[in-house]
């Protein structure tokens, strides 16, 4: 175990101070450290998209960025989502379609497609298929994910995206 | 007993789930979301070999390592009761059953054995310290061929003095005198490749044993086996051991196992006295979770010039890898009992034969045995309508049990519950015009685009199982499994449900919520269903073999129906009525022809409660149920399967899939077309781009998601689905079974579809998995073949 570095990471708006390993994955440090479990993680190689957050507004898979590259970004996760006990719209849209079955990779999902209607707030279905290549799920068959993503796209185009608002929260140490 | 029509308010209804909200917010609580204070973590050092003696295990350097508590091996865990279970076995034979410890002994038996454990105080030094435990082996010879290892040594376990693990038939009918009435008979070696269930989240296990009790979370498929078999191999009173399935991501029969694993953190968490946590990698659960299929089927099939099927014989070759589990040698005995599909065979002969490898062992995966019959059945008969020249639909038709026939008993001696064959197919055929896709098929063949189309008419057995048909009255094997439901009436009214099977993705809280608030005329909203925690709950026998809604849904269904009895007496007695007088209308429990006197559920609870009863009746408002059913259930359905393959690179794609199932009463539209979705390309799968490889050498070629390629949401198109509804007469609910129909139904439809895209290039059949390099090679070889029979390619 090597000597902790101090990294600041502003998470769903609000910023932590946190003292990791250098090797700690940013998965690792947003589950472990902050207990923000609902990002998951499904394989080692960078397959399955089940650990996916936002880093400074674009969708990344957290199990392949270090903690300390991610020092003073701003980071969204699944939990950050819903806002005064509202749910995102895709979080409707999953719910409504029954895009999920066993729930696991749903986190990465939906956070992924937030990544994709950020920059494409239309897309066709092929569009919405090739943007979730990077996303595993064993259950669904994808059709009710595909389908929630381009029901969601219907309903709030316009407002999707925006988990990377500034931190305006307390600051918290982990 | 006859089917009663189960559409009620919420039955039958396309409601969302009361699973979701959890899911989609982040919230849900996955073992490895479960932290206990002094956790130790648990990593296990894995054998590199495929067969070797174990020489020596050091584990010096790993215990230098800050943070390392302890490393065992398996000669520290003398104390076991007794090695990993091998609970069922084909009936009726002898089965050669090595020992299988969670940590090997002696000898490791395929890439992946564990043979030490370390512990330590966090995720990432355990995983170090694992790399730093010297173990040396001395290589033995290996063996990966099954039908190579039942010709003589190497011996997987040499004190057997062969490979092959057991023999095993299942026959009924003439088989001699059908294939002596045949005009044609077709024989395929049709291959059922290895794979692996990859559920989304690998296995995990928390394991907390403090003051002589063990609490054990597990991300498995049946808490209440995991429980009986922990306290046998720990030598804990079953009462003191408490298993809880927490959230679940996903099984698909690869969580239906006691792993050695669980057993390895309970025991260690006894001996050290602290919660113990391992949360499997992807790459160890590629190596070590059991894999499925792995079948070489030598199939014979004979029919009449008109295209009667008279006989159909099959010898199946079951690579069971390096050792038995919880069920390896039963599941392709499982295939055998529908080894007739849909179709009235007068002569059937399975006979199975399981061969050991230095291999992951296999057993249930998702579907487990059906798809591989299915497969073999749906597979050959178009062949052999290829060979006949005619319809691949038309060869069905003709064969279809008729539906008058229903319950058909087949030549196995397996009877059918209900089945409408023609219905669905015809149905099938209102969504897919052949007349335009033969058109559509010849002009793009002019563009230079091979397009196919394959079909699968499949029925399968699920509702594991009943006691009568699989018990000693029946087939032989010990019993079957029945199912519990307890009912719980709370004084408001609100109703708590506790079932004995184990969901894990199917959406059983929503589904059996529909149920019981039709039964008490409530909202499902006040119906939560509690699963997967033996501390809770009557005894059960958990969710595999699409069991949970036919089984147990029945067994929530009969328990609700002895509380709506209770109350109707309880109303009788407060509205001075006759119990026979009352019925549930508009919510409340009212009495026939004066619709506003009544009471509801929560009034009932109350008088229930305030000991307000006749007399005689006990107070309080609950119940249990178990439910073993008569028969089991046997959903079908008629499923389309468009490909375009490119014959240049021979890749395969599917750009339309149409499946029409009957699961019987539907209790949720919308979970069983989530269902049959998730198993078409868990199939789709399996057909065009999963294999488990392994070389020569027993290495595992396919360790990641990198080299075994799941399905992305790129390479599937979405699905036409719909359904017929023939309801089953074995429960009142009238439904079967639909987690598996899907991956059971789906393979032959790809296949067929790929062969008929190639017939013009002169393929006629191939096998699975149809990737690129052997579609283009089976292109090659059958022009190389046109070019020697002096047709120019």
């Amino acid at each position: 175990m090597s000597t902790p570095v101090r990294v600041t990471l502003h998470v769903n708006g609000v910023e932590h101070h946190l003292e990791v390993e250098p090797r700690t994955l940013l998965v690792h440090a947003l589950r472990d450290h902050l207990g923000l479990t609902g990002t998951h993680i499904g394989c080692d190689t960078s397959n399955c998209g089940a650990c996916t957050i936002h880093l400074d507004g674009r969708a990344v898979k957290s199990c392949t960025v270090l903690a300390v590259q991610a020092d003073g970004a701003q980071i969204a996760t699944i939990e950050g989502m819903a806002h005064d006990g509202e749910l995102h719209p895709l979080q409707e849209a999953f719910w409504n379609d029954h895009g999920l079955q066993c729930g696991y990779c749903t986190p990465g999902m939906i956070m992924a497609a937030a990544g994709l209607l950020a920059e494409n707030p239309n897309p066709t279905e092929q569009e919405v298929r090739h943007a979730l290549e990077g996303n595993l799920c064993r259950c669904t068959g994808y059709h009710n994910i595909v389908k929630a993503v381009l029901d969601a796209a219907k309903v709030k185009a316009a407002t999707i995206a925006g988990p990377s608002t500034p931190s305006e929260g307390p600051e918290v140490s982990a | 007993m006859s089917a009663t029509a189960t559409s009620g308010l919420h039955v039958g209804q396309a409601l969302r789930r009361k699973e979701d909200p959890r899911l989609i917010t982040g919230r849900a609580q996955y073992v490895d979301d479960i932290t206990l204070q002094r956790t130790l973590w648990m990593a296990l050092v894995r054998s590199p070999e495929a067969h070797a003696k174990i020489v020596s295990i050091d584990p010096s350097l790993a215990l230098e390592r800050p943070g390392v508590h302890s490393v065992f091996t398996g000669d520290d865990l003398g104390d076991l009761g007794g090695p990993l279970p091998l609970a069922w076995v084909p009936p009726g034979i002898e089965v050669n059953n090595p020992e299988h410890w969670p940590l090997a002994r002696g000898a490791v038996k395929h890439v992946g054995d564990p043979v030490a454990v370390v512990l330590g105080e966090d995720r990432y030094s355990v995983i170090d310290a694992a790399e730093d435990v010297a173990a040396q082996y001395e290589p033995l010879p290996v063996v990966t061929d099954p039908e190579k290892a039942l010709e003589g040594p190497p011996f997987v376990h040499e004190q057997f003095g062969t490979n092959q693990v057991h023999q095993w038939s299942l026959g009924g009918g003439d088989l001699d005198a059908g294939f002596a009435e045949a005009d044609v008979i077709v024989e395929r070696r049709i291959v059922n490749h290895r794979t692996a269930g990859a559920p989304i989240e690998a296995r995990g296990v928390l394991a907390d044993y403090r003051a002589g009790d063990l609490t054990v979370w597990s991300a498995t498929q049946v808490p209440h086996f995991l429980r009986l078999f922990l306290a046998l191999l720990l030598g804990i009173h079953e009462e003191r051991v408490r298993v809880i399935a927490p959230e679940v991501g996903g099984g698909f029969g690869s969580k239906l196992q006691v792993y050695g694993e669980e057993v390895l953190a309970a025991w260690c968490s006894r001996k050290l006295d602290r919660p113990v946590k391992w949360i499997e990698t992807r790459t160890e659960n590629m190596a070590v979770a059991h894999q499925g299929r792995d079948q070489i089927d030598y199939v014979r099939m004979g029919a009449k010039r008109d295209g009667t099927v008279t006989a159909l014989h099959v010898k199946i070759i079951a690579d069971l890898g390096a050792y038995n589990m919880l069920l390896t040698p039963a599941i392709p005995s499982l295939g055998a009992f529908v080894m007739s599909g849909c179709y009235k065979i007068p002569a059937i002969q399975t006979d199975i034969t399981g061969v050991f490898t230095n291999k992951c062992p296999t057993d249930a995966i998702r579907g487990a045995g059906r798809p591989e019959a299915t497969h073999l059945i749906e597979v050959t008969l178009e062949q052999l309508a290829l060979e006949l020249g005619m319809d691949p639909l038309e060869i069905r038709r003709k064969n279809f049990i008729p539906k008058d026939d229903f319950p058909a008993e087949t030549a196995i001696g397996v009877v059918y519950d209900s089945g409408d064959y023609e219905k669905t197919l015809d149905k099938l055929l209102e969504h897919v015009d052949m007349d335009s896709f033969r058109r559509e098929q010849e002009e793009l063949r002019a563009q230079g685009v091979y397009r196919g189309i394959g079909f699968s008419t499949y029925t399968e057995i699920c509702g594991l199982a009943p006691t009568r048909v699989v018990g000693p009255e029946g087939f032989g094997n010990q019993a079957g499994f029945w199912e519990s439901a307890m009912v719980r009436v709370h004084n408001t009214g609100a109703v708590t449900v506790y079932t004995g099977t184990s969901p894990h993705g199917q959406g059983e809280e929503t589904a059996f919520a529909q149920i019981v608030a039709d039964k008490f005329g409530v909202d499902p909203e006040v119906v939560e269903v509690i699963h997967g925690d033996t501390g809770t709950g009557p005894e059960g026998r958990n969710t595999y073999g699409s069991r949970s809604l036919a089984v147990g849904g029945e067994a929530l269904a009969r328990c609700a129906n002895k509380i709506a009895e209770k109350a109707k007496a309880i109303v009788a007695h407060n509205l001075e009525a006759a119990p026979e007088d009352i019925e549930l209308e508009d919510g409340k429990f009212a009495v026939r022809g004066s619709p506003d006197k009544g009471m509801t559920l929560a009034e009932v609870a109350g008088a229930a409660y305030l000991n307000k009863v006749p007399d005689g009746m006990e107070p309080g408002l609950e119940d249990t149920s178990f439910y073993d059913p008569e028969n089991f259930v046997f959903p079908f359905g008629a499923h389309a399967c468009v490909v375009d393959v490119d014959p240049e690179t021979g890749k395969a794609k599917v750009v339309r899939y149409v499946a029409v199932d009957d699961c019987g009463n539907p209790i949720n539209p919308m979970l069983i077309d989530g269902q049959v979705h998730g198993g078409i390309v868990h199939a789709i799968g399996q057909a065009l781009y999963e294999r488990v490889h392994y070389d020569e050498q027993g290495q595992l070629v396919t360790g990641t998601f990198v080299d075994y390629a799941l399905p992305t949401a790129a390479e599937v198109p979405s699905f036409e689905t719909d359904r017929t509804v023939t309801p089953s007469p074995v429960n009142s609910l009238g439904a079967k079974g639909v987690g598996e129909a899907g991956t059971i139904a789906a393979s032959p439809a790809v296949t067929n579809a790929v062969i008929d895209a190639l017939r013009p290039l002169g393929v006629s059949y191939i096998n699975m998995p149809l990737t690129p390099m052997r579609v283009w090679e089976a292109i090659a070889e059958a022009r190389g073949a046109g070019l020697q029979g002096g047709v120019p390619a």
